[in-house]
């Protein structure tokens, strides 16, 4: 019997892909092996190849269609001699792309046509929808003078263009890391950079974190400006050694003659099921170590202008960046330079009835949480630490000596972490200020399990902070 | 179903072709004045260590120290051929004879040592954190095989910014050990980077002897796998030495990538201080220094070109005021002050 050809789930958060082009029409004989079409996703372009020998009875998604469903039907692949009817009409239809929230999670359709040749696929199961789902359902206002343009685009866009245009100001800096150049960048971050700036200054490495942060950091020791992008910061526990006993370190141990200007950068924190040795928050790892200065932010608009601060300054930097929140799409000033400062949280939402501190993909979650905590009549402000270290204790007390109550939300473990400094820090400084304890909302401590559910119960939620936040006002 | 694009066909190969390698050194034809200055050098170490040594025993030196006796011919000969201003050099923990053979003061070297604000680091590095960006020495570096890949950066910096340097990078017997070095080493052959890999083979990496740490002793083979050529020399022999890192310059600065150089040599101090050195015998240390002394075969040599006696002694006598003037200034300098504590953290105030 005829087959339908589905639309693959090709990458851990792909919900829908673009059909980029056809390789193959209607009538022609495929066999298994074949490529049928080219397909982009969040990250990369795919190829498609056909499993089952037979004749493409009919194409059901013409080529260049956005926003094509994980599941949905592409094709039709007749075997010998068979005749084919056409699809249910419902089945066809391809939905038009949203710009704003292209990327908006979607609650998987349940596979609906159990008997048929090919299972369906659809998009599976994970807690890191729902993160994303508090990123997409709330707003982050940018940090600009009134009037200011806005643009929109995604994390992973702010970034490039932050790398872009460093390097098209100063000579010095250049990229370097596993896929950064012609794969156009493992997640897409250094897409068309190669183009512009020539494998001189954006240089792919063998896969040698350890060896090729050394070569960056000793590249900065000399004078230069490496940006050195991890795939991940899971990898870069191969590399630790340079990014502290070397890059950290120096400034100091040379009594200030020798500097280190280099920026490691990629995703950290959980993704989307990819289990324990690929989910790691390294945030206070980094924020420990006097002599780093330790980025991590939220929105695409500090994730730009922060980058461009990072990649200025004089002080080796992490920049933790978070693959859930590539992306997301954010409103971003049109500036020609627009650069933020190192250092400084910024109040998200103001309110008045607690404080909610957290950084990255968790600031997302805490502004979910402030939408239901208004409509119980609890008025949140969330602070959006931005750069973890140094911390910006005087914006968290500030907000605590209003508030009087805080709760931290932070996508990591939780002992020794950034919510265990925050709560060191106003038990300290802002003791007289506090009605209640500090209380955190982390992920739960234990290595991230893959099962779907018991991703769930690990990672942090809204609704935990909700609770957190109704505990120190006592409601 | 769905996969990245790339497809290879891959034939075997038993066995790859030999690698491109330089001609076999020839030991340096020096003239008489050039090699008085190496052999006023390799003194100058030997001295200065010598008093290092004395004042850690006087507890005016704290921590760890590495002396360099017995090794002074590798980075003195080595040096004499580096450019000062254009090259770049980094090493290991075991780093006062590099520096001074770069020619950085002795005193702020030694005071240093003692932790003094007059050091190179402020006295906030010690024996093993030393810096002179001005020279370009990069250091100075405790972990062992870390200056590996950090060398390898320099010489990334002088191929872009089109500098002619070369990075002169630094490694011992223990070092070569490190799974970072053959990081270091790929990337180096894949870009063909213009650094010289020096491995310093004194025999023991701590107290373990090359027999019992080294599957491959023949440490200039180590390239192999990464297509780097090696040479192995006579470091006790300060000619060789220089011979060689000739060689090892136009190597490099022609383009052909990176060289290996392993030196035999060897140090006749335990590895720290605190090394009662009982992995070898009195008699091994003591052939060593009979026989195969750099300083006293530069000797040989100079009173066989002509050289009189008392003109190596009165070199003797001006180096050791030298050092004796360093040291009472390691001792003299102050402390650095309070307030050093929070400096130097970071560059920039956020």
């Amino acid at each position: 019997m005829p087959v339908e050809l589905k639309m693959p789930a090709l990458s851990p958060t792909m919900e829908e892909g673009t059909l980029a082009k056809w390789l193959v029409k209607e009538g022609d004989d495929v066999k298994s092996g074949d490529i049928l079409a080219e397909i982009e996703t969040d990250k990369a372009t795919m190829e498609f190849e056909a499993v089952d020998e037979g004749k493409i009875a009919k194409i059901l998604v013409p080529e260049g269609s956005e926003g094509v469903k994980v599941g949905q039907p592409i094709a039709i692949l007749a075997g010998d001699g068979e005749q084919v009817s056409a699809p249910a009409a419902e089945s066809v239809s391809v939905e038009q792309p949203k710009p704003a929230s292209a990327e908006t999670p979607s609650v998987p359709e349940p596979a609906s046509q159990q008997d048929e040749a090919t299972p369906t696929p659809h998009v599976f199961e994970t807690a890191a929808r729902d993160l994303v789902a508090d990123v997409a359902a709330t707003h982050d206002e940018p940090e600009v003078p009134e009037g200011t343009p806005l643009v929109t685009m995604t994390v992973r866009e702010a970034l490039r263009d932050a790398m872009a245009e460093e390097m098209r100001s100063d000579e010095r800096v250049f990229v370097m890391g596993e896929e950064v150049a012609e794969y156009q960048g493992a997640y897409k971050v250094t897409q068309g950079l190669l183009d512009e700036f020539g494998p001189k200054r954006v240089v792919d490495t063998p896969i040698t974190e350890y060896g090729f942060a050394g070569v960056g950091t000793g590249a900065a020791m000399g004078g230069l400006r490496p940006i050195v992008e991890f795939m991940t910061f899971n990898f870069a526990m191969q590399a630790i050694d340079h990014i502290i006993n070397s890059a950290a370190k120096t400034n100091y141990m040379s009594g200030g003659q020798m500097r280190c200007p280099i920026v490691f950068r990629g995703p950290n924190g959980s993704a989307a099921r990819v289990a324990a040795q690929h989910s790691q928050n390294y945030g206070s790892w980094y924020a420990h170590v006097p002599g780093l200065v330790v980025i991590a932010p939220y929105s695409a608009a500090d994730a730009k202008g922060l980058l461009k601060a990072a990649i200025r300054t004089d002080d080796p930097v992490v920049f933790l960046e978070n693959e859930l929140l590539y992306g997301q799409h954010f409103d971003v000033p049109q500036l020609d330079d627009y650069v933020l400062p190192i250092g400084k949280a910024r109040i998200v939402r103001p309110g008045k009835d607690v404080t909610i501190v957290s950084y990255s993909i968790g600031v997302g979650v805490a502004l979910e949480a402030a939408q239901e905590l208004m409509t119980q009549g609890i008025n949140a402000e969330v602070i959006d630490l931005r750069t973890l270290r140094p911390l910006d204790k005087a914006t968290v007390l500030d907000s605590l000596r209003r508030t009087n109550r805080m709760v931290v939300v932070e996508e990591g473990w939780p002992v020794c972490s950034i919510a265990s400094e925050i709560i060191s820090i106003a038990m300290t400084e802002g003791f007289d200020d506090l009605d209640a304890p500090v209380l955190r909302v982390t992920d739960k401590d234990v290595p991230l399990p893959y099962a779907a559910n018991l991703e769930k119960l690990a990672l942090i939620r809204a609704s935990d902070v909700v609770e957190a936040a109704k505990a120190v006002t006592y409601r | 179903m769905a996969r990245s694009a790339k497809k290879s066909a891959v034939a075997p190969e038993t066995r790859g072709p030999d690698i491109p390698r330089p001609t076999q050194p020839k030991r340096y034809k020096a003239s008489k004045e050039e090699l008085l200055k190496l052999y006023r050098e390799m003194l100058l170490i030997r001295r200065f260590e010598e008093r290092a040594g004395q004042l850690y025993g006087l507890g005016l030196i704290g921590g760890f120290c590495h002396l360099y006796i017995g090794q002074e011919a590798v980075a003195v000969g080595l040096q004499s051929a580096m450019t000062v201003g254009k090259d770049s050099v980094i090493t290991g923990y075991r780093d006062h004879g590099h520096m001074l053979a770069y020619g950085i003061d002795p005193k702020v070297i030694m005071a240093e040592l003692t932790g003094r604000e007059a050091g190179i680091s402020k006295g906030k590095g010690g024996s093993m954190h030393m810096f002179s960006v001005d020279h370009g020495f990069y250091g100075g570096h405790g972990i062992v095989g870390a200056q590996v890949p950090l060398g390898t950066g320099l010489a990334f910096k002088h191929r872009y910014a089109e500098d002619g340097g070369v990075c002169l990078t630094y490694l011992g017997d223990g070092a070569v050990n490190q799974g970072q070095v053959y990081e270091a080493f790929n990337m180096a052959k894949l870009w063909d980077l213009p650094v010289i890999y020096a491995i310093e083979n004194n025999q023991y990496a701590m107290g373990t002897s090359i027999k019992r740490s080294s599957a491959e002793p023949l440490l200039y083979r180590r390239g192999e796998a990464h297509r780097i050529p090696g040479l192995q020399i006579d470091g006790m022999d300060v000619l060789a030495v220089r011979g060689a890192a000739d060689v090892a310059l136009e190597w490099t600065r022609s383009g052909k990538g990176p060289i290996i150089i392993e030196f035999l040599t060897y140090r006749y101090r335990g590895h720290s201080m605190s090394d009662p050195a009982k992995y070898r015998t009195r008699e091994e240390v003591q052939d060593v220094r009979e026989h195969r002394d750099p300083i006293s075969h530069a000797e040989r040599d100079l009173l066989g070109m002509g050289v009189k006696e008392e003109d190596l002694k009165a070199i003797d006598k001006e180096i050791k005021d030298i050092v004796v003037e360093a040291a009472k200034f390691a001792e003299d300098t102050p402390e650095p002050a309070p307030s050093e504590l929070y400096t130097d953290v970071l560059v920039g105030s956020y």
